[in-house]
């Protein structure tokens, strides 16, 4: 009787678990569409990870050079330059194109740095407890009270300057944004883990002989996970703004093009003073709309996973 | 006393420190019990009186300002003496419990499949597909598809929950079950039939069940001995027949007599019940502590040492009265016999 009761489970319950998610994905998939500004957030999205993707194939390397830049300095947009050029003849289109693979990058694995430290710390101090959370937490103090600009600066030159670490300057960025920004994620996982150890579940699961690994990976973690999520997509807007600042403050890697450096370059080659708007403008509208839809994506999948929020 | 039982306490003590100044809270004051296979023990008595501390003792889950004393010996092995991965092997291997409140020791983002083969595939080294394998005859064993193995705990029913939870308590086939009221969040009916399933689980296995609960209806109905609680001790233990038939101990007397019969007019309108509540332990009364609402209190209830006194087959209680009656009965015999 066993046997027969054991297999049809194993054959059909596969193909009734994939059945079950591509439901439950397309429920969740209705849901989002709903929210116009998480729709909009996403199709943004989309076009800058086009842009950062295929840049190499849309931009030629000679235009962004400045020994071979096509253009005079200083022009303005026109129907050869669409944005017009630099001080040194490079179109700005092009340096936007280039500059939307370095923005990205160093947001994104700025952000997982920050949600994998900051989910460990986290579930680590709620599960613990005792000593652990408190140096854990004074840890997370420490960097919160810290103001993130002369932290990460003092942090970034450290790295730039240890060549031996064979770090290059755009993951520097990356690194640094990522170690300075895991405190508000830990702080927030750590109270979640806190509500959820409370639950008879994992009294349960301790009765059943499970040792810390397994609670904190079986029980915890798959009930912190949308909140680690929704607020991964929110970290992701904020480390895109830090690399920026870092590198319109002149700590980027001056061979590589971000939207923070072309406007650090706007700044520097004194293009407001001359009136150069569209060197100016095109970098900072790039930024805002991509922390923009960040943010709109962030709030409409909370939406989605969290289904309290629905319908407010 | 030939072989070793399953189960066996041994003046159990359980005190909580407290870090405030009332000091300690005895929370159970020496118990001892034992369980053999195929045996169901019940015990009975109000909320606070120690039921559930014992279940958590035996398998070491109290929290750390607990300090536990006595001797708990599952299989022979002292479960206080264990060391932590002997403690965590032996754990639901050989003891499991079956929670109170079977809605919340689920994990609601998890299939219950999954949370049925959780405690297989942390004791045993089986594949995760054999695992499934016998969560599915562990489902059909409790009444349930075995399909139902993808479900999520929201998809089931109270009644169906708690049939979970028994599944889960068998998983790795342990030799004593702990079952901390199984059936107080259920409706009558559901209950039968959980209850139904634990016994004949109990018959086929050849488990030994220890089974928690203020319902004394549920007791009579399960257990083949049952052992009532007041104040962290044991005042009365027998068969549960005699126990709630023939109750020896007023404290028991009291429990069964405050539960309605129905149907029956005069009980309607004369409800029995006892007076008072249980006693804080932090200011247990001296004596028998059951002394200050007890209907038929004697004078040297307050000051009375007590033990378990037998009082029937099998039967014994902690009151004076069982004592004189048993010395009354030795005296009334010696006299019958100088008169013969």
């Amino acid at each position: 009787m066993s046997a027969e009761a054991a297999a049809p489970v194993q054959r059909s319950g596969r193909s009734i678990v994939w059945t079950r998610r591509r439901r439950a994905f397309a429920r969740n998939w209705k849901q989002f569409r709903r929210d116009r500004e998480g729709l909009i957030g996403l199709i943004l999205l989309a076009f800058f990870a086009f842009l950062a993707l295929a840049g190499p194939w849309l931009v030629d390397p000679e235009s962004t050079a400045v020994i071979t830049a096509p253009g005079r300095p200083f022009e303005p947009p026109s129907s050869q330059f669409w944005l017009g050029t630099d001080e040194f003849g490079r179109p700005i289109l092009d340096l936007l194109i280039e500059g939307a693979r370095v923005s990205l990058m160093v947001g994104l694995i700025a952000t997982v740095f920050s949600m994998v430290i900051g989910t460990v710390v986290g579930i680590g101090a709620g599960h613990f407890g005792g000593w652990t959370d408190t140096v854990l937490m004074r840890i997370s103090d420490w960097l919160l009270v810290l103001p993130f600009l002369p932290l990460a600066i003092v942090l970034l030159v450290i790295l730039q300057n240890s060549s031996w670490l064979g770090i290059s300057p755009v993951s520097a960025i990356a690194i640094v944004v990522g170690v300075t920004s895991w405190p508000a994620t830990a702080r927030l996982i750590r109270a979640q883990t806190l509500a959820v150890k409370s639950r008879p579940y994992l009294d349960r699961a301790r009765a059943l002989g499970a040792g810390h690994w397994h609670l904190m990976s079986r029980h915890i973690l798959p009930n912190v996970m949308p909140l680690v999520l929704a607020n991964t997509t929110l970290t992701v807007a904020a480390a895109v703004l830090a690399e920026t600042t870092l590198s319109f403050l002149g700590l980027g890697d001056p061979l590589r093009h971000s939207w923070g450096t072309t406007l650090d370059g706007a700044f520097g080659s004194g293009a407001i003073s001359i009136g150069a708007w569209w060197y100016l403008i095109p970098p900072g509208i790039a930024i805002v709309l991509v922390v923009l839809a960040f943010t709109w994506v962030g709030h409409a999948l909370e939406t989605v996973l969290n289904p309290r929020l629905q319908g407010r | 006393m030939t072989a070793i039982s399953l189960l066996e306490i041994k003046d159990l003590t359980v005190t909580y420190r407290s870090s405030d100044s009332d000091g300690d809270i005895p929370a159970v004051r020496g118990i001892d019990l034992r369980i053999d296979p195929g045996q169901t023990l019940g015990v009975a008595g109000e909320s606070g009186c120690g039921k559930s501390t014992i279940v958590a003792a035996v398998l070491r889950l109290l929290p750390k300002t607990a300090a536990v004393t006595g001797q708990i010996l599952l299989d022979g092995e002292n479960v206080l003496e264990m060391g932590w991965g002997r403690l965590r092997a032996a754990r639901w291997a050989e003891a499991s419990i079956i929670f109170q409140g079977a809605m919340h020791s689920l994990n609601p983002v998890q299939r219950v499949g999954k949370q049925i083969a959780e405690p297989i595939l942390v004791h045993e080294q089986m594949s995760e597909a054999d695992a499934y394998a016998r969560v599915g005859e562990l489902l059909e064993q409790v009444g349930l598809p075995a399909s139902r193995a993808y479900n999520y705990p929201h998809q089931f029913s109270g009644g169906q929950k708690q049939r979970l939870m028994i599944a889960m308590a068998l998983a790795c086939r342990p030799k004593v079950i702990l079952a901390d009221e199984p059936t107080t969040a259920l409706d009558v009916m559901v209950q039968a039939q959980v209850l139904g399933l634990m016994s004949e689980l109990v018959r086929e296995l050849g488990v030994g069940l220890i089974l928690i609960s203020h319902d004394l209806s549920v007791l009579s109905r399960t257990c083949q001995r049952v052992a009532v609680m007041y104040a962290g001790k044991f005042v009365e233990q027998g068969p549960s027949d005699l126990v709630f038939g023939s109750a020896s101990h007023p404290y028991t007397e009291a429990l069964s007599a405050a539960f309605p019969t129905i149907g029956d007019r005069a009980f309607r309108y004369a409800p029995r019940g006892l007076g008072g509540d249980p006693p804080h332990p932090q200011e247990l009364p001296s004596g028998c502590p059951f002394h200050p609402r007890c209907p038929v209190v004697q004078p040297e209830c307050p000051t009375a040492s007590l033990e378990l006194w037998p009082s029937g087959p099998g039967q014994s209680a902690a009151c004076v009265l069982v004592r004189d009656r048993d010395r009354d009965r030795d005296r009334d015999r010696d006299r019958y016999r100088v008169s013969r």
